[in-house]
């Protein structure tokens, strides 16, 4: 069948998109326990801000390429000081209560920072198409893809490769996973879990604002984007097992190949193909595939 | 907080409120079409208030909101009924029935996966309503007045079938919130295990819990549609199960008149809202929502219950012989 | 008085991982008796006791409570067939109060509501009775919870180390308070403890836990005088003088 490798390739590229906007979801989840429904935001914001600099840039008909190098700037701007607003202004000051009540307020941020954008970049659309087409094409065959899809991808690998190896690998990154693994533990034994979630909030929050960054040279910047990447995000993360890397990219990219499995061969149910698979992986495997075993309580 | 439950007193204050409702309405008939909508969506949110007694929050209920809403639109349109009762039991039924199912899958999780999961339940439904034109499309259908006793409710009679129904179902929940079953929702909350442990399933309190919260927002959906005249998938997109949530927190979760008082404040203040900063909407929602959790947790029915136990405290104080 | 087994455990089996938890365990309880479960942290005396009341399921092995298989079946089943436990830490709904949490319990062992105030009384909590369950004091909060466990009437109670965390000076006071509940109502017992003063006090058959297996089980006297027993569990020999005390005439 020559839908096939189309479905495979559109399928892992896709995948690799999903990776990149939801392995800020896990991280902040899996450090802090803490599920940040203002991720759709965030990825929102990073989007406005890259297109906000690359138009910038542009119009002083300065060096395209450089552009891209504005586009991972724009996620860090937004990662920071958005990290920092909410997660040191706000939620800082509510780790004692239920999760649910966490949730809730991650809830209410996600709807002031969607107001916030309509407030500050107005409601039309804002496009920049530029750093996408800059690249050009590659053909396999009769099937034609852009070249700046290598970059989506190339950023998901990378990003997911080094957290990996931070993690496994560098002090901070072990002093993590015993943060991850157990918070009261970790605090007794000294180390300064509030920073920990502080900087981990603000790398989830950058990662998020990274994959609307990427994103938004390929579509129209509208207010409401981040609305439906929240869902997406959430059905990877919940596939993969809250808090796992390598989850992640196996939710990503079992959703990515569904989805593009999907569109190719039964458009119709594309739209809830991704919330069925999440449903079936959940009754099966409750946690998700990667889940945490978790101790005794009594 | 009183053991001896006064089912007397139960039935009056329900009676009081749909007296106090229905004379509102008259005196002002150009909030009745505010105040309809606000109650019934005030229904959805008390299915809500039952499930975040037992410490479940749910980002679905729009599922069946939409459900019940749509059960009515399209019978209808394609079978052309309009009697009230019939399409207000069908909207109610569909939504239990469907919430049953669901049940079975939703009742063992827990915190974030729940609310999560009843999230993505409800995007299936939107999925599938924007795509086959025969649901609908993205445009969704009208609802024309219902019909009962062989008449067409004007827009007063829709205003009062609505506050009676509302104090009906608000006095019935109260009940069952006063009963072994209803009172079992905060002991899960606070230690699950203990209750196992006491010879109870909570898995199946919660199952209890949810089919009454869907047929409640099934109920509401239904009503609600009347009133608005017009029903579209968006009724179970996300953010409309969240404005559901909103307005639980803001009324409170202490009894079943809470979530009403959080429904008719929630829509003036969105009224004020559009009239003078239509753009701000959601910064006023996810602001008074964080003010909320921060400063009044148990949301606008407290204060209520602050009056109460002042005015308590001051009859106990006049007893004492001062 | 006839003496029927009440509980009849069969050759029980538990790992985790590498771990031994429970190793060919079988042990008939007595109905009436009031057992004392002796043994070092990890020897296996709770993990018995998560099997008998469903908490854990055995990997093999069966639990037979009057003459039913209970072996797997959960905690509410078991609960509702007649055995109830407490807890180490008590398990309480800490934001509800001492009558409220009775209430509770009243409520899903379709007991009238009423009986909190005479349960309360019982076991000297009536003081407490509109205090919130979680400011209450340690030795108030194992009563409650131990309270809560008697609300059903069960057959059998397990008692996960009741007077640990409960001061030196107030365990007597306690176990003599719930032991005389528990004993008028004709209650089988059993009670895992660390303080052997207690298991003395109270027991008329104490087995004694070592390693996942049982080491010794019989009167109080003979386990707690047992070489083996005294060597890994109480940690300390024989005194000399006993021996000085053999019989001479």
């Amino acid at each position: 069948m020559s839908l096939l490798p189309a479905a495979l390739i559109d399928g892992v590229m896709y995948a690799a998109w999903l990776f990149l906007v939801a392995v800020g979801l896990t991280l902040i989840y899996g450090v802090m326990k803490i599920l940040n429904m203002a991720h759709g935001s965030l990825y929102t914001i990073g989007a406005y801000t890259a297109i906000t600099l690359v138009t910038q840039w542009l119009a002083g008909g300065s060096e395209p390429l450089f552009s891209y190098v504005l586009l991972i700037v724009a996620a860090v701007i937004t990662g920071v000081v958005l990290g920092i607003i909410i997660e040191y202004g706000l939620l800082r000051h509510f780790y004692r209560e239920e999760p649910v009540v966490l949730l809730l307020m991650t809830y209410a941020v996600f709807l002031i920072l969607e107001d916030a954008v309509k407030l500050i970049w107005g409601v039309e659309p804002y496009v920049a198409y530029e750093p996408y087409g800059l690249l050009g094409n590659f053909t396999i065959g009769t099937l034609s893809y852009p070249n700046y899809s290598f970059v989506i991808v190339g950023a998901a690998i990378l990003s997911g490769v080094a957290l990996a190896l931070f993690l496994k690998f560098t002090r901070y990154g072990k002093l993590l996973r015993a943060v991850i693994h157990d918070q009261e533990v970790s605090k007794a034994i000294n180390i300064n879990v509030q920073r920990y979630f502080l900087y981990t909030f603000i790398v989830g929050a950058m990662l998020a604002a990274l994959g609307g960054a990427l994103t938004a040279p390929t579509i129209s910047v509208a207010p409401g984007m981040g609305v439906d990447v929240i869902v997406l995000a959430f059905a990877v993360v919940v596939i993969g097992g809250l808090g796992s890397l390598p989850g992640a990219a196996l939710g990503a990219l079992i959703v990515g190949l569904v989805r593009s499995f999907a569109v190719h061969y039964w458009p119709e149910v594309e739209l809830f193909s991704i919330y069925a698979v999440m449903a079936i992986v959940l009754a099966v495997r409750p946690k998700g595939l990667f889940a945490a075993a978790e101790p005794r309580k009594i | 907080m009183n053991t001896t439950f006064n089912p007397q007193r139960t039935g009056m204050v329900a009676a009081a409120y749909t007296v106090v409702a229905l004379a509102v309405g008259y005196a002002f008939p150009q909030w009745q079409f505010l105040l309809a909508v606000a109650l019934s969506k005030g229904l959805v949110a008390l299915g809500l208030v039952l499930l975040l007694r037992s410490g479940l929050a749910s980002f679905g209920q729009g599922l069946y909101y939409c459900a019940g809403a749509y059960s009515v639109g399209m019978a209808m349109t394609y079978l052309e009924w309009n009697n009230l009762v019939v399409l207000l039991v069908g909207a109610t039924l569909l939504a239990a029935v469907l919430g049953g199912i669901l049940g079975f899958l939703l009742a063992r999780y827990r915190d974030i996966f729940f609310a999560m999961l009843t999230l993505a339940l409800s995007m299936i439904l939107y999925g599938l309503l924007m795509r086959y034109p025969v649901l609908g499309g993205s445009d969704g259908f009208n609802v024309y007045a219902p019909v009962i006793f062989g008449e067409k409710l004007s827009r007063p009679a829709l205003f009062a079938v609505t506050v009676i129904l509302t104090g009906v179902t608000v006095w019935a929940i109260q009940r069952y919130l006063q009963s072994r079953a209803g009172r079992l929702g905060p002991a899960i909350k606070d230690n699950e295990v203990r209750v196992e442990y006491l010879g109870a399933s909570a898995r199946r309190n919660i199952h209890l819990n949810y089919i009454l919260a869907a047929g409640l927002a099934g109920f509401g959906g239904g009503l609600s549609s009347f009133s608005i005249g017009h029903i579209d998938p968006d009724m179970a997109f996300w953010t409309t199960s969240g404005e559901f949530v909103f307005i639980a927190i803001l009324g409170g979760t202490r009894n079943a008149y809470a979530p009403l008082l959080g429904a008719i404040v929630l829509e003036l203040i969105r009224s004020l809202a559009y009239q003078y900063a239509p753009n701000t909407w959601q910064v006023v929602m996810g602001a008074s929502m964080l003010a909320l959790i921060v400063f009044l947790p148990g949301g606008l029915i407290s204060l209520t219950q602050r009056a109460l136990e002042k005015r308590r405290a001051r009859q106990h104080a006049q007893e004492a012989g001062l | 008085m006839t003496s029927r087994t009440l509980i009849s455990a069969v050759g029980l089996h538990k790992q985790f991982g590498a771990v031994v938890a429970a190793r060919d365990i079988s042990v008939d309880i007595t109905a009436q008796t009031v057992s004392g479960l002796i043994g070092t942290n990890g020897a296996g005396k709770t993990t018995f006791v998560n099997m008998l009341t469903g908490y854990l399921k055995p990997d093999q092995g069966t639990i037979t409570f009057e003459g039913t298989d209970i072996t797997g079946r959960e905690p509410r089943d078991i609960t509702r067939m007649g055995i109830a436990r407490s807890f180490q830490i008590p398990q309480l709904f800490t934001s509800l109060t001492a009558r409220e949490n009775l209430e509770i319990a009243l409520g899903i062992a379709k007991s009238p509501l009423t009986r909190a105030h005479e349960i309360l009384a019982q076991f000297g909590l009536g003081a407490y009775a509109d205090s919130v369950a979680g400011n209450l004091p340690e030795g108030v909060r194992k009563l409650l919870d131990i309270s809560l466990a008697m609300v059903a009437e069960p057959k059998v109670l397990l008692l996960d180390e009741p007077t640990s965390g409960v001061a030196s000076d107030e365990k007597f006071a306690v176990m003599d308070r719930v032991m005389d509940v528990i004993r008028a109502a004709g209650v089988t017992v059993l009670f895992v403890e660390h303080d052997m003063d207690i298991v003395r006090r109270y027991s008329d058959r104490v087995l004694a836990f070592y390693d996942g297996a049982i080491l010794a089980a019989g009167a109080p006297d003979d386990v707690l005088n047992n070489a083996q027993v005294r060597q890994y569990i109480i940690g300390e020999p024989l005194p000399t003088t006993a021996n000085a005390e053999a019989p001479h005439a």
